[in-house]
């Protein structure tokens, strides 16, 4: 690799790459593996060594390019392999399948149906990405990239146009301009607040003392959420690009990449960017020959979900505890080391490129009056087609549940949807309607958040729900102020209580005081907002609540406390693998008169309500059943 | 100094009393405000960690595609709580917050490598491999 010494080497680079990349691809057709860590979970990297096993074995090693790329979304039908230049989209592939494509598609050039999309509406199989309903309904111009790009080759970023947004702006664009753009673009934060970019662009711009900073956010914790994942591990450049031109806007020497440990994969791929960059000469001295100077250092986060608010992200950063600290002032003003710091999150800074390239009234011709552009969403839970969805702003959660995400499995209704993270609430059914966009969610009583998605079915209980989410708050709070310490502590002990079937008359009422002075009262957004899983399934579920602490009942029949299982005689064949994975030691097996019907019972004074026999019950036989609010059938004769 | 602890521990899997003090004594920084650190963050581990390290992801998307049941089930057949560690060191049990895989939860890393869709004769097969 040679450095990149000015715009027009640049584009030299560019225009060699692609002419040999399509001559190249004329001749022969390309394979592009899903390496990311949803499609690897499944079996991925089999699938990949398959591969190259079976074309060096034809002796097609050096002929047929095989791509390890990033996730294109899909992950509930992983692992997936497109063949290129048809575009044939195979799902579910197994390393069995790959002779079979090796031999059918890639050398006569035929489909194998079976590993097509079937839609489930039609019977009909869909060949090509743009045709399967899940990717047809989106609009994607982030993630659209990421099955086409190797994200460990820069050469593959410069190709499909990467770095030519960082040129204009060095090139053609004042910083003061490139800060206007993104203003007035009106693209706001995506990891959760909203702001508008641009403005904190601007007082970044402004603020006075050096050195100025930029950070990307990738400490992505919000559980359900994986939309930074996928794009920093997918196409880390494009978000170094928009980290660039933010530099450059606001006159930053320094940047920084805060990476969550969790993600090995994603810090793997944003140290490799880094470096080809640096080699290339975009980070470093006189990038691209304008006399602007700027370098990136990667820092690795060590799982503390707190350390996502952006003053406590810099105070790790700092090396120091990732506690937040009061925002008296800006951290665009006062940031990391006390300097004016300009910290947005991964798809925000990945927007950016997309804007210079296409201009602020393009990216503001997407979406909804106050909320521009796309937005991904991390479509989860219980969807059919579960994955990153990238879509934009005002779809209504109807279109993207049911459109893109093909509906619930197992005909169930669909209960609510979850957004926002931990921190978010829940939306009843009755509101599928809304357009999803910042100002929207947060009337229903939720938010945007980091953009997750999370479909529940009847068998969610709300309560429990609210209480799974007061006690990962209550685990993930630095402890620092009061309120949210203790208040997350004592909406625990009530919840736990309540589910526990302990429920009192006034709980409601005192979940409520504790959720307002939390609001007011706490230091930071994880304590203002903790309330929100509660005040929201109060607001929209409160019968469910009613009927825990009143009627000693669990709807849903998930509360361990409030359910008894038992076994249907009419349906148990006695196989006894309950028998075997009962903790307690409380299922035997017992005999209707002598050498007739044999079959399973639950001793219910020893059972402890665990559900292990519910789930091991072979799903052809599924005899154990489940009740709230009475006790299980006698069941001895 | 957070970025010093995850690379020794990448080395060593745990940070060790030892570890913190010698540090201490190189960078002149007192123990207490090392532990404050290790200790606040869960990726730190101050106690020993077993050969094979299991973490089931306790996310949203995982806990309500049943993440609970795993954790309960593979804790039963380990008898061990999470976040403990078996007394021969073989097997350590974590629940963690998200691993970014959603789509296909329940979620579980063994040794890094992941697994999804884990049911509980799935959680029971792995656990056995292992032994």
């Amino acid at each position: 690799m040679s450095r990149v010494a000015s715009v027009g080497d640049l584009e030299l680079l560019r225009e060699t790459l692609r002419s040999r990349r399509d001559a190249k691809r004329s001749r022969e057709p390309w394979i592009a593996v899903c390496a990311g860590t949803g499609c690897l979970a499944l079996g991925a990297k089999k699938v990949i060594d398959a591969f190259r096993g079976e074309l060096r074995r034809r002796g097609l090693g050096t002929e047929v390019v095989l791509k390890e790329t990033g996730c294109p979304g899909f992950c509930e039908k992983g692992p997936i392999v497109v063949v290129y230049p048809e575009g044939v989209h195979y799902i579910k592939v197994d390393p069995a399948d790959v002779p079979e494509i090796v031999e059918e598609t890639i050398v006569k050039g035929r489909l194998i149906d079976r590993l097509l999309y079937v839609d489930p509406v039609t019977g009909g199989r869909d060949v090509h990405e743009e045709e399967i309903p899940f990717y047809k309904h989106q609009t994607r111009v982030l993630i659209n990239k990421n099955i086409k790009i190797d994200p460990k080759n820069i050469d593959d970023y410069i190709s499909e146009g990467g770095y030519s947004a960082l040129s204009r702006a060095l090139s053609s664009m004042t910083p003061q301009e490139v800060v206007d753009e993104v203003k007035s673009s009106g693209l706001r934060g995506r990891g959760g607040g909203g702001f508008p970019t641009g403005l904190k662009w601007e007082s970044a711009r402004k603020a006075e003392g050096s050195p100025k900073y930029v950070i990307v956010n990738c400490d992505e914790g919000d559980p359900g959420a994986f939309m930074d994942r996928a794009l920093m591990e997918g196409n880390p450049h494009s978000v170094l690009e928009g980290l660039i031109i933010g530099a450059y806007a606001i006159g930053s020497v320094e940047g920084f990449i805060y990476v969550r440990a969790e993600y090995p994969l994603a810090v793997e791929n944003a140290r490799v960017s880094i470096s080809q960059a640096r080699e290339y000469g975009l980070l470093g001295e006189d990038i691209l020959g304008s006399g602007f100077n700027f370098d990136v250092r990667l820092h690795r986060g060590a799982g503390a979900f707190v350390s996502g608010e952006s003053t406590a992200l810099m105070n790790a950063i700092e090396g120091k505890v990732g506690e937040p600290k009061p925002k008296y002032v800006h951290t665009s003003e006062r940031g990391l080391w006390s300097r004016p710091s300009l910290l947005n999150n991964v798809e925000t800074w990945a927007n950016i490129p997309l804007i210079i390239n296409m201009g602020a009234d393009w990216f503001s011709s997407i979406g909804t009056e106050r909320s521009k552009g796309t937005k991904i969403f991390s479509l989860v839970g219980k969807v059919n087609n579960t994955g990153l969805v990238e879509v934009p702003m005002g779809m209504t959660l109807r279109e993207i549940i049911f459109d893109i995400g093909g509906g619930i499995p197992g005909g169930k209704r669909v209960k609510g949807v979850q957004t926002g993270g931990p921190s978010g609430g829940i939306i009843p059914e009755g509101h599928l309607d809304t357009p999803v966009d910042f100002d929207e969610l947060t009337r229903l009583g939720s938010m945007m958040g980091s953009g997750s998605i999370i479909v529940l079915d009847e068998d969610t209980c709300a309560v429990d729900l609210a209480r799974y989410f007061v006690d990962f708050l209550c685990d993930e709070s630095c402890g620092k102020c009061v309120p949210c310490r203790e208040g997350l502590r004592q909406m625990r002990d009530i919840l736990s209580d309540i589910v526990a079937g302990r429920g009192k008359g006034e709980d409601l009422e005192v979940l409520r005081e504790i959720a307002h002075l939390m609001k007011a009262a706490s230091l930071c957004a994880l304590g203002r907002t903790a309330a929100n899983p509660v005040l929201s399934t109060i607001r929209y579920f409160k019968d469910e609540y009613l009927a825990h602490i009143e009627d000693q009942r669990c709807p849903a029949l998930v509360c361990e406390g409030l359910i008894s299982y038992f076994i249907r005689p009419d349906l148990c064949i006695a196989c006894g693998i309950c028998e075997r994975n009962c903790p307690e030691g409380a299922i035997s097996e017992a005999e209707v008169g002598k050498g007739e019907d044999t079959f399973m019972v639950i001793d219910q004074s020893r059972c402890s309500r665990c559900g292990i026999c519910f789930h091991v019950c072979p799903s052809k036989v599924m005899a154990v059943a489940r009740t709230s609010g009475r006790s299980a059938p006698q069941q001895l004769p | 100094m957070i970025q010093l602890l995850l690379d020794l521990q990448g080395e060593l899997h745990w940070i060790p009393r030892e570890v913190i003090s010698h540090l201490s004594e190189r960078l002149a920084v007192p123990k207490s405000q090392i532990y404050r650190i290790a200790s606040f963050y869960k990726a730190i581990n101050l106690t020993p960690v077993g050969r094979h390290m299991i973490q089931v992801c306790m996310g949203t998307a995982c806990q309500v595609r049943g993440a609970q049941k795993v954790l309960d089930y593979a804790a039963s057949k380990l008898d061990i709580g999470p976040e403990e560690t078996t007394p021969d060191l073989a097997f350590s049990l974590r629940k963690v917050n998200c691993l970014g895989c959603c789509s296909m939860g329940p979620v579980m890393t063994v040794d890094g490598e992941y697994h999804g869709g884990v049911t509980l004769e799935g959680t029971e097969k792995v656990l056995k491999d292992l032994r």
